[in-house]
């Protein structure tokens, strides 16, 4: 890899490309991560990032976070805030994958109660979370009903029994953005989507079986709050976002704004995957309703894959949900963009802060935490490469300089076909089930793509985040079982 | 049997997503070949596709470029919206407009070996232009 000459280390997990780097870059550039890390990365994520620093009323700078990899528009681990009234809102800011997410759900069960019944488990959730190409879920919705339902979230799931009101407490914004409305977004978008509440999809998305080790708690306080309480506590963790609907509102909205960028508001187009539009503009506050409904959907669907989740342990431990202990923990997403106050220069404002691959991370007392997680800090979700581990963090007062965001994941750092040339999914799921890791897979291929070696190093990654002042580790899980899409 | 353009998947654009290369003599073969290189991310031996169900794609745009976008548009959403994999039977393209008739089957987990699902097209290093042999298309793929 090259690393541009100009980028130089600001502190131990910071580097910046100043303006002068490219021109129009309005604000420098800034990313994090160790040494390691930073030399792991490819080239396209500093032409990235710097071609998001000269979209017009940048604030700040263009951030990229540890687990930073070559994307299409922003980098993945793109971090962007505009002026709310005068900057611009992009869909290539966001991704396809509108509100793409983790959840993660705690038992009080232990690694002894569930490793005799792990493949029971696994290829029930197998069949009642449909995962893969396409992907049509369980549930049944008009094309009438689907469009109350992107409106209103996961309460809509939790009116109609898939859930319990707290669930809704335990999620970001309450698994609702106000000001979605389903005139903004097309037919086509609906009829793409509307059978596939509950699903997964394929990908790096997946649904896992996760163990708490002792040696893996680094905060025992705040791990506790969030009911992480004794050893070999088995939780579950899952990843996935709106599915085809939000696919189709981002391509649609990428369309519009393309014909709109230039000619009518003047803003030169660098990379057409950078399209975008003042943030309240016809077209701009269109897409914005849009992706806000592409965000409640994303919300739904993981609303109801919990729901699942409850049946099939219901089912297996043949005892209810609500006394196998499986609370939620959280709900975050790591593709949007949203309006928030942040402090610029000692001046709250308000701000539209896009993060693609990127989680938002308040720190303790900010508003929209949770009042249990008040104290703590909110919960930040991190999906590791199926194969090494994933994270449970927390947010900081230090983190204000991110506008309060953090890494998402591990980051690949090989890409699909190379890791497809280099691993087998049959001999990775053949080892995984050696080292007591059962993984049921729709697709061999795709297991391949996802293998632990295309990933960076997640310890690594989170690591950076608490050098940063981005987030605090508070406990790390090892996977028992896997559904891959 | 119709042309069907040439593609490689390239490795050095986009870690995180699928890009391909599309050569052919005409504007229809690297259509075609755009179409055959999004199908087999989402099924790896696209030869084992049977043809079960037909259906017409009617496309048109301001240009090639858009031509393709919403073409290969088409095939990811009829993906979801009928679940539904297709192959290319016979393309025209002429005054902005592309017609398709294409053939597939429902996507079937038991049936086939199924690869990853693409989401989108993205614009990002997108590009349909004339070269001295023909045409060529490029495309990056959101997994």
């Amino acid at each position: 890899m090259t690393i541009p000459k100009e980028l130089q280390r600001i502190s131990e997990a910071c580097w910046m490309l100043p303006p002068a780097y490219k021109d129009g870059m309005l604000v420098p550039a800034l990313i994090y991560g160790t040494e390691r890390l930073i030399n792991e990365m490819e080239n396209g994520v500093f032409e990235q990032v710097s071609n998001v620093a000269t979209l017009p009323g940048i604030v700040r700078a263009a951030f990229c976070m540890p687990d930073g990899h070559w994307g299409y528009g922003f980098p993945i681990g793109g971090v962007a805030a505009f002026d709310a009234e005068d900057g611009v809102i992009s869909p290539g800011g966001i991704g396809f994958d509108i509100n793409c997410g983790m959840r993660l759900v705690t038992t009080n069960l232990r690694e002894r109660d569930v490793k005799p019944r792990i493949e029971e488990l696994i290829n029930q959730l197998y069949r009642r979370v449909p995962a893969g190409v396409g992907g049509k879920g369980l549930l049944k919705t008009s094309h009438g009903e689907f469009r109350r339902l992107v409106e209103q979230g996961a309460r809509w799931c939790v009116e109609r029994g898939y859930g319990w009101e707290e669930d809704l407490e335990l999620t970001e914004h309450r698994g609702c953005l106000e000001g979605a409305d389903s005139k903004d977004v097309s037919d086509k978008a609906v009829q793409r989507g509307h059978n596939q509440v509950g699903t997964l999809g394929s990908g790096n998305h997946y649904l896992e079986i996760q163990v708490v080790r002792e040696k893996n708690i680094y905060d025992r306080d705040a791990a506790e709050v969030m009911g992480i309480t004794m050893p070999d506590q088995v939780v579950v963790m899952f990843h996935c976002g709106s599915r085809g609907f939000g696919h189709q509102v981002a391509t649609g909205y990428l369309r519009k704004f393309l014909g709109v960028m230039t000619s009518k508001y003047g803003i030169p187009i660098r990379d057409r995957e950078l399209a975008c539009a003042p943030v309240n503009s016809p077209e701009g506050s269109a897409y914005f309703s849009a992706m806000k409904c592409a965000v409640n959907m994303a919300f739904a669907n993981r609303q109801v894959i919990l729901h699942r989740i409850r049946e099939v342990f219901a089912d297996v431990f043949g005892s209810r949900a609500e006394d196998l202990g499986m609370h939620q923990v959280y709900d975050v997403s790591h593709n949007t963009a949203k309006i928030e106050t942040h402090e610029v220069n000692g001046e709250k404002r308000k701000l539209l802060v896009h993060r693609k691959g990127a989680t938002r991370a308040f720190a303790p007392g900010m508003e929209d935490v949770p009042a249990a997680y008040k104290r703590i800090g909110q919960p930040v979700i991190i999906g590791g490469s199926m194969e090494t581990g994933s994270y449970l963090l927390v947010g900081r007062e230090t983190g204000a300089e991110t506008f309060f965001s953090t890494c998402h994941g591990s980051g690949r750092v090989m890409s699909r076909r190379a890791a497809k040339r280099t691993f087998r999914g049959e001999k990775i799921l053949q080892d995984m089930r050696n080292r007591g890791i059962y993984v049921r897979a729709v697709s061999m291929p795709g297991l391949a793509e996802e293998a632990g070696g295309a990933y960076k190093d997640v310890d690594d990654v989170v690591l950076a985040t608490e050098v940063a002042g981005l987030t605090r580790r508070v406990v790390r899980f090892e996977p028992i079982g896997n559904v891959k899409g | 049997m119709m042309n069907r353009g040439h593609y490689e998947y390239l490795d050095d654009v986009a870690t995180a997503d699928v890009a391909f290369r599309a050569t052919g003599a005409t504007l229809e073969d690297v259509f075609v070949a755009c179409a055959d290189a999004t199908l087999e991310v989402m099924l790896p031996d696209p030869d084992t596709l049977e043809n079960r169900v037909k259906r017409r794609i009617t496309i048109s745009a301001e240009n090639e470029e858009m031509l393709l976008f919403n073409f290969l548009g088409e095939i990811i959403f009829l993906k979801d919206a009928e679940q539904l994999l297709l192959r290319v039977q016979s393309m025209e393209v002429s005054g902005g407009r592309i017609q398709a008739e294409c053939a597939g089957d429902k996507i079937d987990a038991e049936k086939y070996v199924l690869g990853v699902d693409v989401k989108a097209v993205t614009m990002y290093k997108y590009h349909v232009r004339r070269t001295p042999a023909g045409w060529q298309a490029q495309v990056v793929l959101d997994i």
